[in-house]
């Protein structure tokens, strides 16, 4: 991929943090290496929890220049966790409904919230620097949240129960163990070359040219996305509204584009003008040319380093998956390195951190790559069936299936096993252990609007259908209970979790469902949770 | 377990053929390419099963 060089945004300081100046080679429980989307969700998730944190990033800055615009449904449950979610929803544009054209025609249109009762959308658009600033924020208000920016790590020595780092500053070298590091230094990570890692997969040839440009404009908030277009002939484009005024317009060069000179103004410009008109008064905010790849680590885990973000895997961007599944990565690792440090989980947890998220790692990999095969299709037959498909979409129902732009982001169930305990009752389609959650509007004591997800805590929570089981429970417990301290009026909460009276469901501490029973049997619960924790 | 039919399946086969190859008759090879991949594409979701289109794929390898 190429790194373009920006103007700084935001501009932190470098400060000498003690431990350069420590007799002693000071040792942290957690050093998260990269304070990009993952790395700053990690340390912040495990900061809330009480851990003191310490994060290296090599920058100092957040530059212009954005890469990730669309934050899924699930990135702002989690932000929200992360009290970042509120500020993101309000800066950024909300949107749920995706268009597809091929030549002037719409062909296709999709709906990615088709029901109403969740808290969030199904997507915003935003700026990932302002992502990355709200987060850098929130991590400045948590006293156990030690950033230094300009630290570079720059060796590592693993060892079997800790690591050493070398981290260099404007300062000179200095040395850090650490009992866990996570590793969140973006795609090219250095701490994976270090480790001798592969990164394996998938490389496109394909060049496109990504351009933020400030106009006023009429489209919809939607996306647009336009196959053989008019204005763009033999190629794809991309149309996508940001907050600010600012529109994302991608479009496919194809492979023998020469990068360097289709960053151009004089032949942006002419592009633009040919899509918008010639009387659209547009200004160039940002413009780069990418090629894509779809790779990933074989393995997250090694030892005590672990791997997450864009460090552990790569797609490409037609599905908006990168830092949306690096930011489930950092949820799924943030409460199982909680509960090993404070003793309350089998070892084996970190190893369910690999094989949860290695899973959805293939599960976004091979959406991704998909959607980039159909997009750019790799040989004349593959050309032939992409249009075909396109052809029979305009007359068939069957075929708009199969037309592929992108498969936005959708978080992946882990399925029952492993960490998650299989049903042993009956329950109709909804959602299963092993599943992401599923949001539903709740009423508190006072009658005012909740949502499910905020009701769930930080830890385990148990949520009862209409039966009372606290004096049942161990106190540190979370138990919610609909009917009693909370109301389902909508009665959505039934319907989309097949609750009756009586049933319960146990969630993780990352919100995903673990186990339900339809009848609570507080011995069952106990071993639903020991098994999320790693002792099953 | 193959759920593909592999034995007479059509009334009158010569007849479907000889459609099959009549559809060509004024294409060129690449409208007969799209044709073909057309073809395919409707076939397979009228099959709807996709064990038996994985199936078909496999014995079209022949
Ligand atoms: C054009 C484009 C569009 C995209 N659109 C989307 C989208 O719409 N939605 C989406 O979800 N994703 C999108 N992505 C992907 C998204 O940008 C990435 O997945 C995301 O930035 C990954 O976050 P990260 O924290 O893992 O890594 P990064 O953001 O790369 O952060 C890594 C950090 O580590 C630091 N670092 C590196 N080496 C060291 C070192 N030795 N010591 C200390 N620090 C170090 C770096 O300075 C950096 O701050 C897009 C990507 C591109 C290129």
């Amino acid at each position: 991929m190429s790194e373009p060089e920006f103007k700084a945004l935001y501009q932190y300081g470098y400060a000498r943090s003690p431990d350069q100046d420590a007799p002693e080679r000071p040792h942290h429980p957690v050093v998260v290496v990269g304070a990009g989307p993952v790395g700053l969700a990690t340390a912040i998730d495990l900061a809330q929890r009480g851990h003191p944190v310490v994060v290296l990033d090599d920058n100092d800055k957040i530059s212009e220049g954005s890469r990730a615009i669309c934050f899924s449904k699930r990135a702002l449950e989690v932000c929200d966790t992360l009290g970042v979610g509120e500020k993101m929803v309000q800066k950024g544009v909300t949107w749920n409904i995706g268009k597809v054209f091929q030549g002037e025609d719409q062909i296709y249109a999709f709906d990615l919230l088709p029901e109403d009762g969740h808290k969030r959308p199904a997507f915003i658009n935003l700026q990932q620097y302002y992502v990355e600033a709200f987060l850098v924020e929130r991590a400045g208000a948590l006293a156990n949240l030690d950033l230094r920016w300009r630290n570079e790590l720059c060796a590592v020595a693993p060892g079997e129960d800790l690591a050493v780092l070398t981290i260099d500053t404007p300062d000179g070298r200095y040395e850090v163990s650490a009992d866990w590091v996570v590793a969140c230094d973006g795609a090219r990570s250095p701490l994976r070359t270090m480790l001798g890692q592969e990164f394996v997969g998938k490389v496109f040839e394909d060049r496109f040219l990504i351009a933020d440009v400030k106009m006023k404009a009429s489209f919809p908030t939607e996306r647009w996305f336009w196959f053989d277009p008019p204005f763009h002939q033999g190629q794809s484009t991309l149309l996508h509204k940001q907050p600010d005024d600012v529109w994302r317009i991608d479009f496919q060069l194809g492979r023998d584009a020469d990068s360097a000179l289709e960053k151009r103004p004089d032949r942006v410009m002419p592009r633009l003008k040919a899509m918008l008109g010639e009387n659209t008064g547009v200004a160039l905010e940002w413009v780069s040319v990418y090629t894509f790849q779809c790779k990933r680590m074989a393995e997250f885990v090694h030892g005590r380093i672990i791997f997450a973000g864009d460090a552990a895997h790569q797609v490409s961007p037609f599905g908006a998956r990168g830092a949306n599944s690096g930011f489930e990565d950092a949820h799924n690792l943030a409460w199982k390195l909680d509960a090993l440090i404070n003793g309350k989980a089998g070892p084996q947890i970190i190893a369910f951190y690999g094989e949860e998220r290695e899973r959805a790692a293939d599960d976004n990999i091979g959406n991704s790559t998909r959607a980039t095969d159909f997009i750019s299709p790799k040989s004349g037959m593959a050309l032939t069936f992409r249009n075909a498909t396109l052809d029979l979409a305009r007359h068939f129902d069957f075929a708009k299936a199969m037309v592929n732009s992108g498969r936005l982001s959708k978080p992946t169930p882990y399925g029952p096993g492993g960490l998650n305990t299989p049903d042993e009752d009956d329950w109709a389609n909804s959602v299963t252990p092993g599943s992401p959650p599923v949001d539903a509007p709740l009423e508190n004591d006072a009658g005012e609007r909740i949502w499910l997800l905020d009701a769930l805590g930080a830890d385990f929570t148990l949520v009862c259908h209409g039966c009372d089981v606290k004096a049942a429970m161990p106190a540190d417990m979370r138990i919610v209970t609909i009917g009693r301290n909370v109301t389902d009026s909508l009665g959505l909460f039934a319907q989309r979790y097949d609750t009756r009276p009586g049933s319960c469901l146990l969630f993780r501490p990352d919100q995903y469902l673990c186990a339900r029973w339809r009848h609570f049997d507080r011995d069952k619960v106990i071993a639903a949770q020991q098994r999320a924790l790693g002792f099953g | 377990m193959t759920k593909l039919t592999t034995t007479t399946n059509l009334t009158n086969p010569d007849a479907v053929y000889a459609a099959i190859i009549d559809a060509h008759r004024d294409l060129t090879d690449e409208q007969s390419a799209a044709f073909n991949a057309r073809m395919v594409l409707l076939l397979a979701n009228h099959i709807g099963d996709d064990d038996i289109v994985l199936e078909a794929l496999n014995a079209a390898q022949a």
